[in-house]
Formats: C-alpha cells, structure tokens, sequence
C-alpha cells in the first residue's frame, strides 16, 4: 500500500527551527551581538552593504547574524529588505576630491599634495596567525597626530588631467536621466552609469576573477593604480520644492581610479584611459577589480577588439549578481522530477527502438 | 476644484487593473469597471479611475484638447507627467465624443520592442449603440460581436492599418461611465455593419 | 519568538508595494496584447531565491485581490514543499483565501505543470518561469535572440529540432517544448512537459508567464492557438504512458515515477495531487490504490 508524501508544512516548519537552534550554536557560549558585529567585523558588514547596495552597518550586522556568517545570503536579506523601501529621489553627485581622508595611496607617483596616507591596511602585514588574539588582549591605541586643517588631497586623476595627459571624465550632466537597473530592466548595449552601477553590486568574486583575467592577458590593458582613496564623504539631497541641498550624513567610501593604457590617432594625441571603482565602505579589493572591469567594458567606446570574457559586456553585466546566481544555481535542487520523468520516458523509448533495429538488423550493429 | 483620488487605493487600484486586464484578455467584451472615482473630471469616472491605477511618475500622459483640463489632477495624484507629444506618452486620454482619432501618430513600438507604444484610454457613450462590429484574434472564440457609440468613420480603416503593423502598434482601452472595453492590436474587425 | 502573521505587518497588500504592482500591470497588459512576446519588466528582488518563482510571484501579487481563491502547485502538487511555502507566503502577506481544488481557484500559480482538469473563463494560471527564451538554447546573447523575434527568424529553431530527428529519431526535447503563439512568436511555454502542451491551445483561461531573474513577462490571452513546433514528416505528439496511475487508474494524466524498494520496484502516480484525489473520491481506484476517506487525511 502506497500513502503519497504528505507534511510539507510541518516539515518546513520544523526545518526552520532547527536553523535557528543551529545559529545559536552552543548555548553555553555568549550570543553574539550585533554590535560586536558591527564592530569587530567591519569588513563583512562593508561588503555586504556594498553588494546589497544599502548603507545601514546595524542591518547588514543583523543579516551577517542571521545569516550565520554566510555574506550572499546576508546580502540577500539586505536586498530583499532594499526592495521594499520607498524611493524620494536621487542625491547630488558625492564629491570624492572632498572626502575625509584615512587612507590614501598612489602607486603613480612616489609622492604628492596630501602625501601618502596608509591607514588601516593589511597590506604589510605578515599573515601569521596572531594566537593572542584568541586569548581577546586588548590591542594598542593607534597613534595619533595633530589635524591639519590645510591638508588637501587633490585627485590624482585631476593633477594629471591638468597635463591633458588623461582622458578627462565626462562633463556633468545634472539635467540628464540618472540610470538605475533595480528600476528598469537591463538592455543591451548598456550605458556606462549602469554599467558602474552593475558593478558596484556585482559579486566581489566575480569582479576579482574577471580583473585578474585581464591582467593574465584577457583583454589587457595596462593599469596603473592612479589613486586608491577612503574615508568619509558627505552625501547631499536636494529640495528642489525648497530650493535647498540638505546634508543627509556622511558614507565611508572607498574609490579606485586606474590609469590605463594610453590611445591616441592621428587626430587626438595620445592620452591615458581610466577605470573607475567605487564602493561602500573600505572594500579596497573589489573597488579595484572594479576598475579593471569598468575599464575592460570600455573596449566598444575606445575602439578595442573585444576578444575576451571581461570585455563582454552582455557576459559580464548577466552574471556578476551573486543574489540572481545563487539563487539559480541553487534551485537546481527543488523538484525537478515531472521533466526528469518526460526525459526518462523518451530515453526508454529510444532504448526499445534501438533494440528492437538491433533485433531486425543485427548485422547493421556489428 | 481638487477631485479625490481612489477611496481605497490599494484594492481599488486593483479591481480597477483586473477589469482593464480581463477587457484585454477578452477584446470586444464590455466588462463592468473595477472601481470609480472622480464624476466631475473629463476623463470619465472610469478613465480617470484607470489613470490613478496605472500611471506614476515612471510614466508619461498624453491628454486631448477636450481634456487638457485633467493635467493637473492627473499630476497631482499620479505624479505622471504630461508628455511633451503624443508619441512619447505610455497613456493617452481622449474623449471621442469630441475629439479627432488618429492612431498613428501614437508610439507604435519598435521591431524589437514592440511593448514601448502608446495605450489609449478612449471615452465614449455607450457600448450598446454604434455598428455593431464583429472582432476575431486572440482572446475570442471564434468571432465577437460588439458595438462602440460615435467611433470615427474611418475608424475600421485605421484598425486594419494599426493591424497591419502588427505586432507593433496601440492598443485600445474604450470606457463609458460604468465598463470598460479592450481592443488589442492583435485585434481584427472581420465585419462592420453599416 | 513567533515569527508569524505579526512580522508581516509592516508590509503591503500581497508584500509588493503599489508602486512595483503597476509596473508589473502595465507590463502585463503589454503582454496580453502582444501575445508570446517577452516584455522586460523592473523584476523586484524577492524575500525568496531567484530561480525559486519569483517571477510568479511578482505576477501573482500584481493580480491579487481580497477576494480571490489562489492555488499554487509544483510538479503538479499542492504539498511539495517550494508550493506550501509560496501558498504561505500569500497566506500571510495578502490573506486570501487558497484551495488545492483546481476548480475552486480563481488564480493557480504553478511551476512545471498545467493541471488535468480543463480550465475555465475568468480562471488565471501564472507560471514560474526559469528562463523565458526559448531561442536561449541555441543562442546565449539577448541581443541576438531579440534580433531574431523582431525578425520573425525561427529558421534556426527548426534546423536544430531537425538535427535531434536525424540523431535519435525523434525530437529530443521532453519538456519546456517550444510553441508558436498566435502565428507570431515562439515561446518557452517554462519546462511543462510536453504531455501538457497541448492544453495550451484555445484554452479558456489566461496564461500569465513571469521569470523574475531574467526580467521577462509573456502572455497567452484565452482561446488563442498555441502549436507546438513540428514537420510534416514528424509530427508533434505528447508523451504516453503505458499504465495508468496506480492509485486512481487514470490513463490520460501524466505520471510521476516512484521507486518503492532497492530490487527494482517502481509505480506510477498522477503528479497532479488533486486530480488523483478527486478520481479516488469518485470512486476510481487503480491497482494499488485505497479509497479516500475522511480518516486517510
């Protein structure tokens, strides 16, 4: 006797509490806090912010928890949340050239106005495990020095653009439609404002591998890190009812500016190029691989053969979305049995055919 | 004069949709409207109620001259702005009973996106006099009889070369004070009685 | 903690906010009088995985309102557990009444099936759909394949189906078959066998189709012809099997295989739940079959 599968609701409610039992892990140990998410784990908070495309460091705290630590799935909480949020409008262009400075590098020039600034960096540190950190010992307070008020830190892009050695950004165009591809569908060919804005979302994995695969030789095009640059910058709204720009708070940004290799013809003298990266946070990873992209993505526009995957823009605006990946990727593992079914049917069918021309024919087998 | 908008918005938006929906889905088949709103607008109750349902500021609006006077309520209540041409507009609004039909000077789509055309929001009389028509395409056993009141003369000429240029081309939504009536592009009159 | 109907509230009508719901109306519309032609659409991201309907859902909570009776289904089933959790879904954010009985259901929102019993007027049956272009097979760029639909140029669609009869003597696509919609467009009609196509054609509901990753929204209005791609020489024929259910004892509905022990064993089932159900109620019983009684819930 056969009784068909029942229990679905229950089994997924009790599914559902055994993650949460899990989450928790064991209970023995202190919960962790968002907060000390917040805090202690910066970086996948930037991220996740960055690719749920959402400034709130205590919500992607919150869905990092969640989450149990897995960033896709936070970023998915974060984007599902986005979705539901009310549009008022557009901000005023952010101005990076007036960013609160805590880091900044050039690799282009040994110094510059503003000078080199390291800050919070891996970058030279020996990657041995620290064992004291398991024992939590409190950490040195940073050094410090007196502000200076003075300090500037001009773009490298624009002292270089002062040269005219540099392809100069796009003029600013305030009355022009500001593209958004969580507002209207995606078509091809894409302009650059949305292909910047796929980007900014895009999946860090993704942007790093295309990145690296230009630099191997897929679509090359010679960079040189003009400027890496983070810190705060102000973001502005304006009234256009009241006629005024409010200030709406200040973002952590980090911004990559790649200089690449120059074109020029018989016409125009040879300049560099540039790509751009630009991320939430202190993303310095992803705002480079960014800019290699962004810059690959231009080969149309610069006149490049387009040869290779990061250079193929359909390819790379389609797939970079880890939330539409994964989610495809993964729902290979709901039921698929009814197609399954009509594939089986129709494979026994060709088997009997085949066996029953083998029968007729045998000598046509041999 | 400030007309109200939909008293329920959120269900009314929605019935209102689903008659427009089942109008198309079944062209020539006078549907009961979903919801009402505003009697003293120009639009008609059910062509405005249509207008608050489906226009916002991701869309453009496109009024005849008989119907100018709804600018600023449409605006006021949908944020949708007025197209600067007819061709340029998602939404059209026109009051056949004074206005001139032409339909193609409307957006018809392109080959490869034949959705970006105009749809048109028609206000008429009645749908029990006129010739009667008899519809056939998508969406319709067999054959469909119907009657619009005080469509052009040329009307038939118009469809059949709206038809033609299928599948681009405007899509037709006629009202009177009570129902609404679809006439997709996919649409053909196979009989005008005089 | 409970995490029920409470954490909803702070959400719209059907979840989507209303803004969202007319651009997926105006989208829908567009489908409906372009009947088999892909509209893109703003796709939202959902609280559930793309690739996990989506698309439906979006469309579903477009079309809802308070008095409409929704059914969701996949693999034919109203328990599968990806149907249960999308009912539930519905179940709280909109509160509308829902029904496994197919006849009672204003709106059936469905992945991979059409279900037995026929269709009626003014019923609506929304799609989850995986990938929209049916062209995508043969052709991974969307600016080509929309190149091709503008065209009218499925020559290549043919010539492929041909390869696979020169192959293996028959076309070799068993599910998501591809149709030509209205003499104009041809369509994925989502991975329904293709047991279920011919249901497609004239039926007396209307098909709604959304794929929420790929941003895409297609329609078939009611009673409009739907064929599926043939030749002369080889026609289109759905699938048969060669037993019938072993529960109710049909022989016209579509099959799910279930293997009962590690020697071999196997039955066939109706993959539409209610339809078996219904047939037991009636009294048909099939081989291995038991009468439904109040108690066998």
């Amino acid at each position: 006797m056969y009784v068909a599968v029942k229990g679905g609701e229950r089994a997924i409610a009790n599914a559902h509490r055994l993650l949460e039992h899990e989450r928790r892990g064991d209970r023995s140990v202190p919960e962790i806090g968002t907060a000390q998410i917040e805090q202690q784990l910066s970086l996948a908070v930037d991220r996740v912010m960055s690719e749920g495309s959402l400034y709130d460091r205590a919500l992607a705290a919150l869905a990092i928890k969640q989450a149990r630590g897995d960033l896709i799935e936070a970023i998915f909480l974060i984007r599902a949340y986005r979705t539901t949020l009310p549009r008022f409008g557009f901000s005023v262009p952010l101005d990076t050239a007036a960013m609160a400075i805590r880091r900044r590098i050039s690799s282009t020039y040994k110094d510059l106005p503003g000078g080199q600034v390291l800050g919070p960096t891996f970058d030279y540190t020996h990657r041995l495990l620290d064992f004291a950190l398991a024992a939590e010992g409190e950490p040195e307070a940073p050094a410090t020095a007196p502000v200076d008020t003075e300090l500037r830190f001009p773009r490298v892009t624009d002292l270089i653009a002062e040269d005219d050695l540099i392809e100069r950004n796009p003029p600013a165009d305030p009355a022009g439609p500001v593209g958004d591809l969580t507002r209207e569908p995606l078509a091809f060919p894409a302009e650059r404002d949305l292909r910047l804005q796929n980007l900014a979302r895009g999946d860090e994995g993704f942007l790093l591998a295309l990145g690296y695969s230009t630099q191997r030789g897929y679509g090359r095009n010679h960079p040189f890190v003009g400027e890496i640059r983070m810190g705060e910058v102000e973001v502005e709204f304006e009234i256009p009812e009241l006629g005024i720009t409010v200030s709406l708070g200040a973002v952590t940004l980090t911004e990559c500016q790649m200089v690449n290799q120059f074109k020029g013809s018989l016409t125009e003298p040879a300049k560099f190029t540039r790509g751009y990266g630009l991320s939430f946070g202190h993303c310095e990873r992803r705002a480079m691989s960014m800019s290699l992209v962004d810059r690959a993505l231009r080969a149309d526009e610069l006149g490049e053969e387009r040869t290779s995957p990061a250079q193929d823009e359909e390819f790379v605006l389609s797939h970079s979305d880890n939330i539409q990946a994964t989610g495809f990727v993964e729902h290979l593992k709901l039921p698929h049995y009814v197609d399954f079914q009509a594939e089986l049917a129709l494979l026994r069918q060709m088997r009997r055919e085949h066996e029953a021309r083998q029968n007729t024919y045998p000598e046509a087998a041999e | 004069m400030s007309l109200a908008g939909l008293q329920n918005p959120v269900l009314d938006q929605q019935a209102t949709f689903r008659a427009v929906m089942q109008a198309l889905a079944e062209p020539g088949h006078a549907v009961p409207a979903g919801a009402v709103a505003g009697e003293a607008s120009p639009l008609g109750p059910v062509a405005r109620a249509i207008a608050l349902s489906l226009l916002d500021f991701e869309v453009q609006f496109h009024l005849s001259p008989s119907l100018a006077s709804a600018e600023g309520d449409l605006t006021f209540h949908t944020g949708s702005r007025r197209a600067a041409r007819p061709d340029e507009a998602e939404f059209a609004f026109l009051d056949l009973r004074h206005d001139a039909l032409d339909l193609a000077s409307f957006a018809q789509g392109t080959p490869e996106y034949p959705d970006r055309s105009t749809t048109l929001v028609l206000r008429v009389e009645s749908f029990a006099e006129g010739n009667p028509l008899t519809l056939a395409g998508p969406g319709i056993p067999g054959s469909r009889k119907c009657r619009i009141a005080g469509l052009p003369v040329d009307f038939a000429a118009q469809w059949g070369a709206n038809a033609a240029r299928s599948p681009l081309g405007v899509d037709l939504i006629f009202t009177t004070s009570e129902a609404v009536l679809g006439l997709p592009r996919s649409t053909r009159i196979i009989e005008e009685a005089r | 903690m409970s995490r029920t109907a409470e954490n909803y509230r702070g959400y719209n009508f059907a979840y989507l906010d209303e803004q969202t719901k007319r651009m997926i109306r105006r989208a829908i519309l567009k489908a409906i009088a372009i009947p088999g032609y892909q509209v893109p659409f703003a796709s939202r991201e959902m609280p559930m995985p793309y690739g996990w309907g989506t698309g439906g859902v979006q469309v579903t909570a477009a079309i809802l309102g308070p008095s409409d009776v929704l059914k969701v289904i996949d693999q034919g089933a109203d328990d599968t557990t990806n149907a249960v959790s999308i009912r539930q879904f519905f179940e709280k954010t909109a509160g509308v009444e829902t029904t496994t009985e197919t006849g009672k259901a204003s709106v059936i929102q469905t992945r991979h099936r059409i279900p037995e019993a026929k269709l009626q007027a003014n019923q609506v049956l929304v799609y989850q759909v995986p990938i929209p272009e049916p062209l995508r097979f043969l052709e991974p760029r969307e600016t080509e394949t929309r190149t091709l639909h503008a065209l009218a140029e499925y020559g290549l669609m043919h010539v492929r189906l041909y390869e696979d009869i020169a192959q293996h003597g028959h076309i070799a696509k068993t599910y998501a078959y591809p149709v030509l919609v209205a003499d104009r467009y041809v369509m994925d009609p989502s991975p329904i066998p293709k047991f279920d196509n011919p249901k497609m054609h004239e039926s007396a509901a209307l098909q709604l189709f959304g794929a929420g990753r790929e941003k895409r929204i297609y329609a078939v209005p009611p009673h409009t012809k739907v064929v599926s791609l043939d030749f002369e020489d080889h026609p289109f024929e759905a699938t048969k099997f060669e037993q019938p259910c072993a529960l109710c004892g049909a022989k016209d509905s579509y099959l799910d295989e279930v293997i009962t022990d590690d020697r071999g064993g196997r039955m066939f089932v109706c993959s539409d739940t209610h339809h078996c159900e219904t047939r037991r109620c009636e009294g048909h019983l099939g081989p291995l079959g038991m009468p439904v009684t109040e108690a066998a819930e």
